[in-house]
């Protein structure tokens, strides 16, 4: 499991990156159907349509909300075992001269399991990278 | 985001299984005696790990005079190569609808 970091500049106030981000309705049209509810500890669920090896389901959590500046949330998909997908989201916004510097990391662990699944992470790793060439193969 | 396929996934949870399978990648075809050196375990560990490769489909053993020799099957680890790649387009996509939904909000 790796990190997938996703940053970009917007030409628009935090302000309203933020009201994007939160809005369930405005959320709705850019990530997936949902029920987000803003604050710390609430449980919501981003719904699309199912896919091959998806439901469409993922399980959030509130993690960290800090209006206009940073807010995240467990991204969890499938019940529990090995398979389970157990990230989260983070997104963080700075003002820039041109609007707002916005980064998505989406981590592939929590927090709290960092010490025991960092070996493994960077496993995954180095594990994609030497994988990635035999996409090219028939 | 989708689940990752499961069989594939934790096959290669093991390390053990992971490196063997790296091996195979680095090396293209290894016999049991050749993997057994690097795995640092018997041999009949060895073959016990390479027929849980072969089931989840990653691997594919061909026998040659009174060798076999294994070597990775590009086909079979694809569903782990399509996960991958539905993971790393998603956000990127994600971002675009947001610089959409963005230009048409107030």
């Amino acid at each position: 499991m790796h990190t997938v970091v996703v940053e970009k500049e917007f030409p628009h106030p935090p302000e309203k990156i933020w009201r994007a981000l939160t809005d369930p309705k405005l959320m709705s049209l850019w990530l997936m159907e949902n029920d987000f509810v803003p604050g710390i500890g609430r449980k919501f669920s981003l719904r699309a349509k199912p896919v091959a090896h998806w439901n469409g389901v993922v399980d959030c959590e509130v993690l960290a909300l800090e209006p206009c500046r940073r807010l995240a949330y467990s991204w969890n998909v499938g019940a529990d075992g090995p398979a389970a997908l157990r990230t989260v989201v983070t997104w963080t916004l700075w003002p820039s001269p041109a609007g707002t510097r916005v980064r998505m990391e989406h981590a592939g662990f929590r927090p709290d399991q960092k010490g025991n699944y960092q070996g493994a992470q960077f496993g995954w790793q180095a594990f994609f990278a030497r994988l990635e060439p035999l996409l090219a193969q028939p | 985001m989708r689940k990752p396929p499961d069989l594939i996934f934790k096959c290669l949870a093991d390390p053990t299984r992971r490196s063997i399978f790296e091996h195979l990648c680095r090396d293209g075809r290894v016999t049991v005696r050749g993997l057994t050196g690097e795995a640092g375990i018997s041999q009949p560990a060895v073959s016990k790990h390479l027929r849980m490769l072969k089931r989840a489909g990653l691997v594919r053993g061909a026998r040659q005079g009174r060798e076999t020799y294994y070597s990775v099957f590009p086909r079979g680890a694809r569903p782990l190569f399509d996960w991958i790649r539905h993971y790393r387009a998603f956000w990127p996509d994600r971002f675009a609808r947001l610089d959409a939904v963005l230009a048409q909000m107030p």
